[in-house]
């Protein structure tokens, strides 16, 4: 086992998950599972071999700069639970 | 022990573009909140991103303009965190391959010119902005700005002190500016910086623990943002003290800095490529396409100034902090070929009246050419330097040819000798016991005379003529 108790939790915060013992325990053998594929990958001999920028031959396709409408207000704000004038509003947050 | 400070800087600069980065919502400045979002830039699930070619333009032709390589493939990444003005959770960035590293710009010192180092150049997305209501314990959320394109100019560790650092971004302001991608509005928050700030004892190599900065918007408080860190690191380093690794933000008011303690955890991006968009192929053809659009910058156009028009590097310098106004000056010595006099104008009613109504280039009335008729009037004698400003004020009011606001009002400069003898004659009768000082050798009475005929001519004698005159009339009584 090479992911700790202490990391699923580290993961779990900056996922803002809050688990329970059991799936914590679950997830700790699956992330530990993932982890295997990549000591299965490093296993490769990459010497020589120039990193890849991404795994299809495709670069990315480029728009042109040109405005076009934008949602209506009230299609734009109709998903929030709670609204203040055209603004969402949340709770407080200072930094 | 005496110690020295190593200042790097990162600049987010909004780019000028119509659309947002990756949607096609508008980036205008001051619409009502939320008013320019879209699935996209609200962070939807299923929706994807498509890249604006303007901003990848944009990008590179600072990345040029700062001397740094274009990486051919570049790629995004995502930095996962949360908070409110990020919709998606992640901001659209740039962390292995960004489009251009390794650069550097030149930048004037009080000890000459040095080169500052550019690490990376690259791309990103703006968050949205929150206001905090301040009874109530809730923020609102604006998405307007969400998405709008961002670069980020990320320099060496290469400066050395508060001024040294003000410099450097007022450099890359300026190119910015001149390469019209960014209107680099400071207050409005398109021209942002942080600095990173550590101290080592002078003669070593090694870093100390730096703290970042932020929140300082003008360049007067990144220096004395700067100035303060630097004092209040050398007191804790004096005192046998540790610097904390922080965040500290710049408080304008107390003109000091304050820990901005997170509740949340060490802050831990995760990057990872971003798998919705593909990388980016930037043809070495195409950078020499856009290497091509390139305007003369700051630097060569100052240089350019000294050496073409003759002018001092204090008044090339000053002409050329800005592009309209180092344009408009080019123009004006084009119909008027004295380019210190145009200089001295420029550099004092024109910038004066620009300041003092806060107008913009293509707000103001007055054309160079008509600038150029009135210096020309004003070398042939037909208006004193005195009238001329006030006729200047005229025509920045009004846009009138200086010759008709002169002809109108009767400014013409009076040079006609009996004329102005007529006013001094009947100033020497009207002050008998001047005229009678000066003769006793008080002769600084000469002034009160020059005085008095101005005044009588409404400031429009010829100055060199009175002065003549008077010299010749106040000898003949003296012989007399």
């Amino acid at each position: 086992m090479k992911i700790t108790p202490e990391q699923v939790d580290y993961v779990a915060v900056l996922g803002r998950l809050h688990l329970t013992q059991e799936e914590k325990a679950k997830y700790l053998s699956q992330l530990d599972d993932i982890l295997k594929y990549m000591d299965t990958l490093a296993e490769v001999d990459t010497e020589n071999v120039p990193p890849m920028a991404s795994p299809v031959e495709l670069f990315n396709p480029l728009r042109d700069d040109v405005v076009k409408p934008s949602l209506p207000i009230e299609a734009a704000l109709s998903n929030a639970p709670s609204i203040e004038g055209t603004s969402f509003k949340v709770p407080k947050i200072i930094d | 022990m005496e110690y020295e400070a190593v200042i790097g800087l990162e600049i987010h600069a909004q780019l000028l573009t119509d659309s947002k980065a990756f949607c096609s919502c508008s980036t205008r400045f001051g619409a009502q909140p939320n008013m320019n979002t879209c699935p996209i830039c609200q962070g939807m699930p299923g929706t994807l991103p498509v890249f604006n070619r303007k901003a990848l333009e944009f990008t590179i032709k600072m990345a040029l303009a700062c001397n740094c390589r274009i990486n051919e493939f570049s790629r995004f990444a995502r930095k996962n965190y949360y908070y409110p003005d990020l919709p998606k959770n992640y901001q659209i960035s740039q962390y292995e391959l960004p489009i251009s590293e390794h650069g550097w710009v030149m930048v004037e010192t009080e000890s000459g010119q040095r080169k500052i180092g550019i690490t990376r150049i690259h791309m990103e997305e703006d968050a949205g902005k929150l206001v905090h209501d301040e009874f109530k314990p809730v923020s609102y959320v604006d998405l307007n700005r969400t998405g709008v394109p961002l670069i980020e100019i990320v320099s060496e560790p290469d400066m050395r002190s508060p001024e040294e650092a003000a410099s450097y971004l007022k450099t890359l302001h300026s190119v910015l500016v001149y390469l019209r991608i960014c209107d680099g509005n400071m207050e409005e928050g398109s021209f942002r910086c942080d600095a990173n700030v550590s101290l080592r004892p002078v003669g070593t190599t090694a870093l100390g623990t730096k703290t970042e900065l932020k929140n300082m918007n003008s360049f007067r408080n990144v220096q004395r943002g700067l100035q303060y860190e630097i004092e209040r690191h050398t007191d804790v380093l004096r005192d046998g003290g540790r610097i904390v690794q922080e965040t500290r933000l710049f408080d304008p008011v107390t003109g000091s800095t304050v820990s901005m303690r997170s509740k949340e955890q060490a802050h831990d991006y995760r990057y990872f490529p971003d798998p919705d968009l593909l990388p980016l192929h930037v043809p070495e053809e195409w950078v020499d396409q856009i290497r091509q659009t390139l305007p003369e910058l700051p630097a060569e156009k100052k240089e350019r100034f000294i050496s073409e028009f003759g002018i001092p590097s204090y008044d090339a310098g000053v002409l050329t902090a800005s592009r309209e106004l180092a344009e408009y000056f080019e123009e004006v010595v084009k119909s008027f070929n004295n380019p210190k006099s145009v200089s001295n104008w420029i550099m004092t009613e024109f910038m004066r009246a620009l300041k003092a109504d806060e107008k913009s280039f293509s707000q103001i009335f007055v054309k160079p050419s008509q600038l150029a008729s009135l210096l020309q009037m004003i070398e042939e004698g037909k208006i004193s330097g005195k009238i001329a400003k006030t006729v200047f004020d005229d025509m920045w009011a009004t846009g009138e040819d200086p010759a008709k606001i002169v002809q109108e009002k009767g400014l013409m400069q009076v040079s006609d000798t009996s004329e102005l003898e007529n006013i001094i004659l009947q100033i020497l009768k009207d002050n008998p016991n001047e005229v009678s000082k000066y003769l006793s050798g008080k002769t600084q009475v000469m002034g009160f005379f020059v005085g008095q005929a101005m005044k009588a001519s409404k400031g429009k004698a010829n100055p060199g003529m009175l002065n003549k005159l008077l010299a010749e009339q106040l000898s003949k009584l003296s012989q007399g």
